[in-house]
């Protein structure tokens, strides 16, 4: 009896320090969740106004040639997996992997059987998971720690150079939107060719258009204005994949405190009745003891 | 007029500018009040803000601008 005790004890204990842990851990990621926001909110005005403004320009101009929007056969694909570089945020990072998993058998298997098909992960948790059964790019890892524009621009750049070039015909982002801190979107987005299913801008956005002068030529401003708006979106996918993390992590710390707090309710009922026993035999142990010394 | 000068990362300026000299693609030039509406890419290099008459000075990347109905837009990649 006292041996286990003993056990129960250490358990309680553990368990205690455990749940300190989940529930730093929650606080920590609360903060950063609010940090990402933040982050995301000061972005929009920048996006939203370049979006303005390439509508602004395409309106009136019927078809411009855009080189980021050529489609071509579709033969190498390259997938870029934005992951969390750490766990621990419930099933965040494999729901993420199993998106990929399930676009690449939907839509690209016939080039993934030619070994065509090409992944980039940013994050460490895509690349461990995926290097395995899929070509792997060379990854960018701990691009979080130090979270920038500069630093998604240039992996942007990366990717408009590579469909430019021929490396690759198709380029799709897979990535979790951010709705929420309990909710996440795991969603495929399609970044080259740029998709031309953008919506023609309104009537009044033509007339606004015919007096604004354009420097340098209308086709030069957007051929310069699409690979911006692209860094843009990216960045976008980046810090909405960075924001869900937290949130992902802030809710599965959230339930392990919960679950910890379960554990030691239980823990210490088994105690309670464990050391209730111990006396009791004791006391037993010494009545009958005491009975036969007198007998 | 009303200048604001947006990065990424935050809004990097907001207020009132009586001229605005921008490093243009094909040139610096200078937005005064009333100017016509205007679209233009920018170049790295520096914007001067002139406010109250004293000049403030403004390193950007690369970026555009727009002005309409003197108010002016600047976009650009980074700014410090």
């Amino acid at each position: 009896m006292p041996g286990q005790l003993k056990e129960v004890r250490a358990r309680i204990s553990s368990v205690t320090s455990t749940q300190q842990i989940t529930k730093a851990m929650k606080m920590v990621s609360a903060a950063k969740l609010r940090r990402a926001q933040d982050r995301i909110i000061q972005m929009r005005p920048y996006s939203k106004k370049l979006s303005e403004m390439l509508q602004n320009i395409v309106s009136g101009e019927s078809d411009v040639e855009i080189k980021l929007a050529q489609a071509r056969a579709e033969e190498k694909i390259l997938i870029v997996l934005v992951t969390s570089d750490r766990g621990l945020c419930g099933g965040f990072n494999s729901n993420l992997i199993k998106t990929v998993r399930v676009l690449v058998k939907e839509k690209y298997q016939a080039q993934a059987d030619k070994g065509n098909v090409e992944i980039m992960c940013i994050g460490k948790k895509g690349m461990d998971a995926l290097k395995k059964s899929f070509k792997t790019n060379d990854a960018h890892v701990g691009l979080f720690g130090k979270l920038s524009f500069d630093n998604t621009a240039e992996i942007a750049q990366e990717m408009m150079n590579g469909f430019v070039s021929g490396k690759y015909d198709k380029i799709e982002i897979v990535y979790s939107q951010f709705k929420n801190a309990a909710t996440q979107i795991f969603e495929a987005e399609q970044f080259l060719p740029v998709p031309k299913s953008a919506p023609k801008a309104s009537a009044k956005g033509s007339t606004k258009n015919s007096e604004f002068i354009f420097q340098p030529s209308k086709v030069e401003l957007i051929n310069e204005l699409v690979p911006k708006i692209l860094k843009t979106q990216l960045y976008k996918c980046v810090l909405d994949t960075n924001a869900s993390e937290h949130g992902a992590r802030m809710t599965a710390m959230d339930k392990a405190t919960e679950n910890a707090q379960e554990l030691l309710k239980d823990l210490k009922l088994k105690y309670n009745r464990a050391r209730q026993a111990a006396i009791t035999t004791e006391l037993t142990e010494i009545v009958s003891g005491a009975a036969a010394l007198e007998g | 007029m009303t200048l604001e000068i947006l990065t990424p990362e935050k809004k990097f300026f907001s207020g009132d500018a009586e001229s605005v000299m921008l490093p243009g693609a094909d040139g610096k030039f200078e937005i005064l009040k009333d100017h016509a509406p205007l679209i233009s890419s920018l170049k790295e290099g520096e914007i001067r803000i002139r406010q109250n008459g004293k000049d403030t000075s403004v390193k950007i990347k690369s970026g555009f601008v727009e002005v309409l109905n003197n108010k002016i837009n600047v976009m650009v990649e980074g700014a410090a």
